[in-house]
C-alpha cells in the first residue's frame, strides 16, 4: 500500500469545503492549501510555529457558528502538544485538527520527526481528552473523515500518513496584515474587518 | 522547615482589571495561573458571558489571542512574569499579522523575592517584551491600576498595539517560603 500524497489529500478534505475556516501551518502545509486555491477563508501561516491549533481554537471559539479546521504538520504539531490538552479541556465541537504527518521536517532537509520514532499523534489526542481521534492511510478514509469536518459536533483530531515526497512550493501571501484582512473581511465585512 | 506565609491579596487590582475587560468587552481570557491573579481568573471562569481557557504554557495564549481576534472577540493573556521567555517567538505572530495583543502579566523576582529562580525572567521581563514589539505599562500601586490596565486596552484594541501590563509584585505582596526571614 503506498502512502497518500498530501496534496491529494487535502484536495479531498477542502471539496465542497463551503465556508469552512482554514488555518495552516508553516511549511508544506501552507503550500498544499496554497495549491488548493488560496481563497479569503484560508489562513497560511509562515512561523508561529506550535501556534496553529491555538489560533483555532481562538478562532473557534470566537466564531461558534462556523466550522475551523487546522492544517498542519507532524512537526508543528509536535512543537504544541500541550496545546491538545488545552483544546481537549475547552472541547470546541467546530475545531478540526488535521495534521498531515510525512514523519520529516520537510523544510529543513528531510529530518525525521518523533513521529517516525515511535510517536502517535492520535494517541496523544485521544490521551488529552479527544473522542475523536484517528489515524488515516487511505484515500476511502478522506472521504469519511471529510464528512465528518463538516457534520461532527465535536471536537475532531485526524492524523493523515503522508508520503515525504518534496512537492513543488506553491507560495501563498506572505504579507501577515493583508492575511488578516482578508479573513476578518470575509467574517465580518470589509468594514468591520478595521475596526478594532 | 517550609511554612506557607501569604501575604495580603492582589483584590483591588483584581476588581479595576475584572470590570474593565467588562466595559470593554474582552470576553475571553487564556491563562497559565500565578498566585498574584488567583482572585481574577476566578472572577473570570464565574462569568458565565466570559470564556476562560487554562493553557499548558504561555505562548499558547498568544496564538489564542490571535484566532480570537480574526473571529472578532477580544482575548487577553494572563501570565506571571517568568512565563515571558516561553512567548518571545509566539509574539512574532501578532507583530507580523497587525493584531492586537493584551497581556495582564504578575511580576515575581524584582520585590523581596525569596526564590532565586523568578528572578531571571523577573529582572528581563520588560527588556524582553520590548524587544518583541510590545510596550510594557507598569502598575505600581493600588492607584495606578485602573488608569494603566484601560490605557493598555485601550491602545491595544484601538490601535492594534501589542501591550503588556506589569503589575508589580510589591503592590501583589513577596510570597515567602522560608521561616526566619521575618
Amino acid at each position: 500500500m503506498s502512502l497518500l500524497n498530501r496534496r491529494e489529500a487535502l484536495r479531498v478534505l477542502l471539496q465542497d469545503r463551503g465556508d469552512l475556516l482554514v488555518i495552516a501551518g508553516l511549511g508544506a502545509p501552507a503550500y498544499d492549501l496554497a495549491a488548493c486555491g488560496n481563497e479569503s477563508l484560508d489562513f497560511p501561516l509562515w512561523g508561529a510555529m506550535g501556534g496553529a491549533a491555538m489560533m483555532g481554537l481562538g478562532l473557534a471559539l470566537a466564531q461558534p457558528q462556523r466550522t475551523v479546521l487546522i492544517v498542519t504538520g507532524d512537526g508543528e504539531m509536535l512543537m504544541g502538544l500541550g496545546s491538545l490538552a488545552t483544546i481537549a479541556a475547552q472541547r470546541p465541537p467546530n475545531l478540526r485538527i488535521v495534521v498531515l504527518d510525512n514523519e520529516r521536517f520537510g523544510e529543513t532537509g528531510q529530518q525525521l520527526t518523533h513521529t517516525a520514532m515511535g510517536a502517535d499523534l492520535a494517541a496523544v489526542a485521544r490521551g488529552c481528552g479527544f473522542h475523536y481521534a484517528c489515524t488515516i492511510r487511505e484515500e476511502g478514509e478522506l472521504v469519511t473523515l471529510r464528512a465528518d469536518i463538516h457534520t461532527l459536533q465535536d471536537v475532531l483530531f485526524a492524523a493523515v500518513k503522508v508520503s515525504p515526497e518534496d512537492l513543488p512550493r506553491v507560495l501563498p501571501p506572505r504579507d501577515g496584515s493583508y492575511l488578516t484582512h482578508r479573513m476578518r473581511a470575509a467574517l465580518v465585512g470589509a468594514e468591520g474587518a478595521s475596526e478594532p | 522547615m517550609v511554612i506557607m506565609n501569604e501575604q495580603p491579596s492582589a483584590a483591588d487590582w483584581t476588581e479595576s482589571a475584572y470590570s474593565l475587560f467588562k466595559a470593554h468587552r474582552v470576553a475571553m481570557i487564556a491563562f497559565v495561573p500565578d498566585g498574584g491573579l488567583k482572585r481574577l481568573i476566578e472572577l473570570c471562569q464565574h462569568d458565565a458571558e466570559m470564556r476562560a481557557v487554562t493553557l499548558t504554557t504561555e505562548e499558547e495564549g498568544v496564538a489564542f489571542a490571535a484566532g480570537a481576534f480574526l473571529g472578532g472577540k477580544r482575548a487577553a493573556l494572563l501570565m506571571q512574569s517568568s512565563g515571558v521567555g516561553n512567548c518571545i517567538n509566539m509574539l512574532s505572530l501578532p507583530r507580523v499579522c497587525n493584531m492586537p495583543l493584551l497581556a495582564l502579566v504578575t511580576m515575581r523576582g524584582e520585590w523581596g523575592e525569596f526564590n532565586p529562580w523568578q528572578v531571571p525572567m523577573g529582572q528581563n521581563a520588560q527588556q524582553l517584551l520590548e524587544a518583541s514589539g510590545v510596550i510594557v505599562y507598569r502598575v505600581e500601586t493600588f492607584a495606578d491600576a485602573y488608569p494603566t490596565i484601560e490605557a493598555a486596552i485601550m491602545q491595544a484594541f484601538q490601535s492594534r498595539c501589542r501591550v503588556a501590563v506589569l503589575i508589580s509584585q510589591r503592590l501583589i505582596g513577596a510570597k515567602n517560603f522560608v521561616r526566619g526571614d521575618r
